[in-house]
């Protein structure tokens, strides 16, 4: 699992992150959003070893990050935010600097590489050059790239970003059954409904401080259960009931036409991270 | 550590094997122009220290290419970096920082000693046979190791890929022209002889041709190129634990 004790990260003059605490449990798939520039990705970054924090400790399964770093890199898997694949060599080649990279002999990799390229439906394009796939196909090779070397968490920084509706629909099952094999999931996306979907819990960022952590059942019904949209001077402003019969007889009071609809983790996402925006 | 090196050295040389056809026309065609501009037309009546001028100036090129190709990797690692990402997922792996300057050095080491092939290849067609014993091959290499540390370590400080084309226009070419590679130094006066002397390159194309032409190889330029490859080797594993923001 992982635990993030009082990060921060400050580049110059921005201070990216302000004193991040996390406690990811093992098997859990965690999410986490935020605005554009929230330091969601640096969040990632650091966990993974690609950029050095500016003070707090981390800790992955257990190894310390700064004293352990290859050991703890050893456990983790990344799918960055944006593609880094070797667009000159072949999917196979891709996924064979990868084994050889996390040290895996040719018979596991071999393997492996079998098994997940018929995982994420690559099987056929195995010696094509990647540069001759489409951007969903490059999505879904990275994936299984991160999984080559069996990480036990597994960081995905915006891995559906790009991708059509049925595409990411395939890829959010490839993400639950990963889950079910017992890895842990970190992940953010801007799409809030991928994270109803699929998390356990999750994180919402807004500039670098984290607002709260909790379940998306939690964080729904703290608004309530049924939500009305309606049009204020520009703005969408929702109005949030308990139940459908309160929300029934505030329609009939009123002139204007409603939408009535469930509440969805974008409304709680909106109304902590929006007051803020304003 | 070995795993980690070779898996770096790996991916350059599937890379390098895809791009082989395109890169052997482009390590011939400038020695060759040097060769018939400089060997053929002009250096027919010139005999330097015994020797004819195309005797002289291949030794000299094969210094000139390796430094310039075995540099040529900083550009390759850049445009992994800046523009493919490729840098992190390397940094992601449990690859040390020393296993990924070896592994990079080593490729462009390989580089190096595959374009001095060729020149070496070009010469015997141009009718000279140089002798390419044990200490000439050592030349060669030590001056690879030199210039592929020294291009890692750049590779790594730079913030764009324009300012390494920068590099290599300002630190490079005037390397390879100023260090005994086309003329006698004896030719400078006695200051720019001693400046020119500090530049590894000089110490490189000295050891090179006076050991393809059978001469007496001073050994004290093995040793300035040995220890200026491990400062810069050194120098390249700290930039590359620093190029984490
Ligand atoms: N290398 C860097 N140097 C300076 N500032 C940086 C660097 N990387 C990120 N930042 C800044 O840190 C903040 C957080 O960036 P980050 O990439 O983590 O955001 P994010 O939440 O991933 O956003 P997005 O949703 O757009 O991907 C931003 O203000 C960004 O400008
Ligand atoms: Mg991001």
């Amino acid at each position: 699992m992982i635990k993030v004790q009082n990060l921060n990260k400050i580049y110059k003059s921005l201070h990216a992150l302000k004193d991040v605490n996390l406690h990811v449990k093992q098997g859990e798939l965690f999410a986490y959003l935020g605005p554009n520039g929230a330091g969601k990705s640096t969040t990632i970054r650091i966990l993974t070893g690609l950029t050095q924090p500016t003070s707090g400790s981390v800790s992955l399964n257990g190894f310390d990050l700064k004293e352990s770093s290859i050991k703890s890199r050893q456990q983790c898997g990344l799918v960055p935010q944006s593609i880094n694949l070797d667009q000159e060599l072949s999917v196979y080649e891709n996924m064979t600097i990868h084994g050889l990279l996390f040290r895996m002999d040719r018979a596991e990799r071999d393997k492996k590489i079998d098994e997940l390229l018929s995982y994420v439906d690559l099987s056929q394009r195995c010696k094509s050059l990647v540069k001759e796939l489409s951007g969903g196909m490059k999505r879904r090779l990275m994936i299984a790239r991160a999984l080559m070397h069996s990480p036990s968490v597994l960081f995905l920084d915006e891995p559906t970003v790009g991708l059509d509706a049925g595409m990411r629909r395939k890829i959010w099952a490839l993400i639950k059954k990963i889950q079910q094999q017992g890895t842990t999931i970190f992940l953010t996306t801007h799409y809030i409904e991928e994270a109803e979907f699929l998390a356990d819990r999750v994180a919402f960022l807004d500039t670098g401080t984290i607002l709260v952590i909790d379940t998306p059942s939690n964080l729904m019904a703290k608004l309530g259960s049924w939500a009305l949209d309606r049009l204020i001077d520009d703005k969408m402003e929702p109005i949030y009931f308990y139940d459908r019969d309160e929300a029934n007889s505030y329609i009939a009071s009123h002139k204007e036409s409603f939408t009535l609809r469930r509440v969805n983790l974008e409304d709680a996402f909106l109304a902590m991270t929006g007051k803020k925006v304003k | 550590m070995i795993h980690s090196i070779l898996a770096v050295y790996y991916r350059e040389m599937l890379i390098m094997r895809r791009r082989l056809t395109r890169l052997i026309p482009s390590w011939s065609v400038s020695p060759l122009l040097y060769l018939i501009a400089f060997g053929y037309a002009m250096g027919k009546h010139v005999a330097i220290d015994g020797h004819s001028y195309m005797e002289f100036l291949i030794p000299g090129l094969i210094a000139m290419n390796s430094m310039t190709q075995a540099f040529a990797i900083a550009s390759e690692i850049n445009i992994a970096r800046f523009y493919w990402h490729i840098f992190e997922e390397i940094q992601a792996a449990p690859v040390s920082d020393f296993a990924y300057v070896a592994g990079e050095v080593l490729a462009g080491t390989t580089r190096a000693l595959l374009s001095t092939c060729v020149i070496l290849i070009l010469g015997l067609l141009f009718g000279v046979v140089l002798s390419c014993n044990f200490m000439f091959w050592l030349g060669v290499l030590l001056n690879s190791f030199v210039f592929s540390s020294l291009a890692v370590g750049l590779a790594m400080v730079v913030k764009s890929h324009g300012d390494q084309v920068l590099l290599t226009s300002f630190v490079i070419t005037p390397m390879a022209f100023l260090g005994g590679t086309f003329f006698p130094l004896e030719n400078f006066p006695v200051w720019g002889q001693n400046f020119i002397h500090i530049l590894p390159i000089t110490h490189a194309a000295k050891v090179i041709r006076a050991s393809s032409l059978g001469n007496v190889v001073p050994l004290s330029s093995y040793f300035v190129l040995a220890i200026t490859g491990f400062i810069f080797f050194s120098i390249a594993v700290v930039c590359v634990k620093r190029a984490k923001d």
